[in-house]
């Protein structure tokens, strides 16, 4: 793998081989002793142009855990403030030898202009990039699904006959793009809720079902419910009439939790948005995954650093 | 190519029974003993060896399985190795008596990274090396406990372990790069 950039153009074999390797990480993160040795004496540049505190800080420990070193930059309090391009950004940390970029900006596209562009040579990993794509979250979300759902038997399988019903704001997620294409080619079927004033224009080449129907949505018996938070920073129109009025018509609040089978799987991408898209009880319920989720992003992250950078990079 | 054979059948499962036999000489019974298999037939022989071992004594053995891709030293030079689960049985291995199993021993490198990675794991007793084959040029200073076979090679030939539970078979072949 020389970059992850996005899950659409990720097929069902690389995916459970990242998710395996996954495995194997998490395994190591049981010990008293997390670090391994393996990207010793690499570099890895957090760039991030947008905030962030888990997916940071996620990549920042699984680059440690493997020994590789760590800048952090943030757009903040960086030359960017003062006009520096993304390209002269780009030679800049070129010129500084860094052997993987994870980048965050709020321009989709971005990723892959940095891997594309010839400006440097290090893997690039797309950490959140727009509207447009997260893997590692989408990845770190199908390794929770796999792992609650086939236990310490999760290696080499994939997500055949589960449905996820995905809820929220679908316009602003990138979160649910990169589960669509992900979860779709690991064998689950997705639905999409939201109001119509979220769904993206066009979905007819998306691979889902689209509903407008929470309750209708949760009658039908999905094995994983994943709530999406409303981003009020990226909202700069009225997509609905005020946030009471979304949290009782799309919010998994205490009602609609508990006429949930009791083995379905209630996720939430974070920051939550708590009384709004996911009540407290919800979120806390052992149904919930969202601890899990952070906890497996770090071995996630992992996977993907190690089969970004461990290899022979000439080709 | 040319292929030659140099164990068969009988005479690998006489040298993991002798193998055996040598590890509860030496460490004067099974208490405090974990084999620990490399990873993808080294695995495979420390099942069998704890198999005779649990025979002989009449008490279960189990081995397990320690990968240490994450701790080899050339990971650049190939292309990305996919790492295999590490299986350390619930006793753990602090104060124990590690059989690392191996099934062929080359440069010592392989058992150089298994030794850093035991390391991450705990702090055993002792460390031995138990390996089918043994065929020279060591580039580190290490050398084995227990042998199956020692076979001197040249390092243009490459050594075939195939094993029944992977391979349908066992057998270990020489095959010599033909120049």
């Amino acid at each position: 793998m020389r970059h992850l950039l996005s899950t659409r153009d990720l097929d069902q074999e690389s995916a459970v081989r990242l998710l395996d390797v996954a495995e194997d990480m998490a395994d190591t993160q049981q010990r008293e002793v997390k670090k391994l040795p393996t990207l010793r004496g690499k570099t890895v540049v957090n760039l991030f142009f947008e905030d962030s505190t888990r997916t940071r800080i996620s990549f920042e420990a699984a680059s440690k855990r493997l020994s590789a070193d760590v800048i952090n930059f943030s757009a903040k309090g960086s030359s960017v403030s003062k006009g520096e391009s993304l390209k002269d950004t780009a030679q800049t940390l070129q010129a500084m030898g860094a052997d993987a970029v994870v980048i965050r900006h709020p321009a989709s596209g971005a990723p892959q202009t940095l891997a594309t562009s010839g400006w440097i040579d290090a893997g690039i990993l797309n950490a959140g990039d727009g509207t447009h794509e997260h893997p590692t979250q989408a990845l770190l979300d199908a390794f929770t699904i796999r792992k609650r759902v086939h236990g310490i038997a999760s290696r080499g399988r994939n997500l055949d006959g589960l449905s996820v019903t995905i809820v929220g704001d679908i316009l602003h997620s990138r979160v649910a793009r990169s589960n669509v294409w992900l979860l779709t080619t690991l064998g689950a079927t997705v639905t999409l809720v939201a109001p119509p004033t979220l769904v993206p224009v066009d979905t007819r080449a998306w691979p889902v079902t689209i509903s407008y129907d929470l309750d209708e949505a949760l009658a039908a018996g999905p094995d994983v419910v994943m709530m999406l938070r409303i981003q009020g920073e990226r909202m700069r129109d009225a997509f609905f009439p005020n946030s009471r009025e979304y949290s009782r018509r799309w919010g998994l609040d205490d009602g609609r939790l508990h006429r949930l089978d009791p083995t379905t799987i209630v996720m939430h991408p974070g920051p939550m948005n708590r009384g709004l898209e996911i009540s407290a009880a919800a979120a806390d319920s052992p149904m919930s995954t969202v601890r899990e989720q952070v906890t497996n992003g770090v071995s996630v992250r992992m996977a993907a650093l190690y089969l970004l950078l461990s290899g022979d990079r000439e080709n | 190519m040319s292929a030659r054979v140099v164990l068969q059948q009988a005479d690998i499962a006489r040298a993991l029974t002798r193998i055996s036999h040598e590890i509860l000489e030496s460490n004067r019974g099974a208490d405090d003993l974990v084999l620990l298999g490399i990873p993808t037939r080294g695995v495979l022989l420390a099942d069998r060896i704890a198999g005779i071992i649990s025979e002989i004594t009449g008490t279960p053995m189990e081995a397990g399985s320690l990968d240490v891709t994450m701790y080899r030293d050339d990971l650049a030079k190939h292309p990305t190795r996919t790492p295999a689960p590490t299986r350390i049985p619930a006793s753990g291995i602090d104060g124990k008596t590690v059989i690392l199993v191996d099934d062929v021993l080359y440069s010592g490198r392989t058992i150089r990274a298994a030794l850093d990675a035991i390391n991450d794991i705990g702090r055993p007793r002792a460390v031995r090396l138990a390996a089918l084959v043994d065929r020279g040029h060591r580039e580190l200073p290490i050398r084995p406990d227990y042998v199956g076979k020692n076979l001197p090679s040249a390092q243009t030939e490459r050594i075939n372990v195939r094993l029944a539970e992977l391979d349908g078979a066992d057998l270990v072949s020489i095959d010599s790069a033909a120049s």
